[in-house]
């Protein structure tokens, strides 16, 4: 077995998906491609050798040698704000990977598909939503995404587009845009039986989001009747990144 | 000496060498778990250690408690890169558990309370390297953070300390567990950064 190698990346395009989001579209000489779920370590040196890494989410299918990350800002972090604020079109990061091979979705899935979102935990799961339109695949999806309010929403112009078989709902933690009828506040138990699948349909779910949010969510399903084998968790945490 | 990343500067924290490469300190407890957390009611809990020629050592929860108990305060190191210096646990010794198992098996397979595994060599949960942790920090182990129980080996990346543990298999032959079969490194050797496959 090889080992994974450190590739250069270059940065070939970025964009904006909220005031403290950021989108960077990579291109990596000789990616060997990856699954919707993936992620890939990053990998940042200084001048003077110093150097340091984190590990991020794709965000997108494999797209030849482009891969997409999107990048939640984190105040006072080391790597995050550099990705979003400092790093500019030509610019070179390098990046190792694709890993994980347990929180993945793959077209031929036949299984219905729940994904559950918290915040920047959208990012994996956009993958899932966009691999599944790219391969024209017919599975049945349900979004459910949780942010504090519609303006920390990431992609939200591309999940306002119909995509048949793609059904989203919003949850908002702290604010509500104006005639929303579910009243601001976290993740209920009716949220995932209005927004979900059926126990008895045996979806595949994804959780992604920060702990609490996905403790929560994960315990929610087990007490809807969800088999525990067939919900996947992806957990991160407040962790200076 | 990777390629140089223009206008980075980052932040050399002083970790007196205690951090192996590519890790960053943190000071919270990040989560790290593939699945929904299970809930085991002590009366239910039990520990089992299986031997290779089939003869089960089991202990309930009353009998871990009778058990001498040590305290270390241990490094973690998490393969998605995060090390916490000086945590503090509760638990038992390996070496106490393995007391009376008579075994020339050379491999470990970890199994938990809701399906996960982890494998690893006999010699690495000997010899004060390893411990069946139940406090943490001066209270009980948070169901989130794998209690009642978990495996505690910060000798190696922590998705070898197996949360809410259930029992070791003792083999012959080496089976790789959960993220052994999921593209990680079969030993997770954190100085040697062993992160992956083929590392």
């Amino acid at each position: 077995m090889r080992r994974l190698p450190w590739r250069v990346a270059r940065l070939a395009e970025s964009r904006w998906e909220n005031d403290s989001a950021r989108t960077l579209v990579l291109e990596v000489p000789g990616w060997p491609g990856h699954l919707a779920g993936q992620h890939v370590d990053v990998r940042l040196t200084a001048e003077d050798g110093y150097s340091t890494q984190r590990s991020y989410s794709i965000a997108a299918p494999a797209d030849g040698e482009r891969v997409e990350l999107t990048v939640e800002r984190v105040p006072d972090g080391e790597v995050s704000p550099y990705l979003a604020d400092v790093l500019e079109i030509g610019d070179e990061v390098e990046i190792r990977g694709p890993v994980g091979g347990w929180f993945v979705w793959r077209p031929d899935g036949a299984a219905p598909v729940l994904l559950v979102a918290g915040g920047s935990g959208i990012v994996p799961l956009m993958a899932m939503v966009r691999q599944r339109r790219r391969a024209g695949s017919r599975t049945p999806f349900r979004l459910l995404y949780s942010t504090r309010d519609p303006g920390r929403r990431y992609y939200a112009e591309e999940l306002r587009r119909p995509d048949p078989g793609l059904d989203v709902t919003y949850v908002y933690t702290r604010a509500v845009p104006e005639g929303w009828s579910r009243p601001p506040g976290r993740l209920m138990l009716d949220d995932l039986a209005a927004g979900g699948w059926p126990a008895e349909f045996a979806p595949d779910s994804y959780v992604c989001g920060p702990t609490g949010f996905v403790e929560r969510a994960a315990d929610l399903l087990l007490s809807l009747g969800h088999d525990p084998g067939r919900v996947r968790t992806e957990r991160f945490g407040p962790t200076g990144g | 000496m990777g390629i140089i990343s223009r206008g980075f500067q980052g932040r050399r924290r002083g970790s007196d060498g205690r951090l192996p490469p590519g890790q960053y300190l943190v000071h919270d407890f990040p989560v790290l778990s593939a699945g929904p957390t299970p809930r085991v009611p002590l009366d239910r809990w039990e520990f089992t250690i299986d031997t290779e020629d089939g003869r089960r050592h089991r202990w309930s929860w009353q009998d871990l408690m009778k058990l001498p108990s040590e305290t270390p305060t241990v490094d973690i190191h998490c393969v998605t890169k995060w090390s916490k210096l000086d945590t503090a646990w509760q638990g038992v010794s390996l070496d106490v558990l393995f007391e009376e198992v008579e075994s020339a098996a050379e491999y470990a397979l970890i199994h938990s309370y809701g399906g996960y595994t982890t494998n690893l060599p006999v010699e690495d949960l000997l010899d004060g390297k390893a411990w069946l942790a139940y406090r943490y920090d001066g209270d009980d182990l948070a169901p989130e953070h794998g209690g009642p129980a978990r495996l505690l080996v910060p000798h190696v990346y922590f998705w070898k300390s197996a949360k809410w543990v259930r029992g070791i298999r003792l083999l012959d032959e080496d089976e790789p567990g959960f993220w052994e079969t999921a593209g990680y490194h079969n030993y997770g050797d954190p100085w040697r950064e062993q992160r992956y496959e083929g590392d």
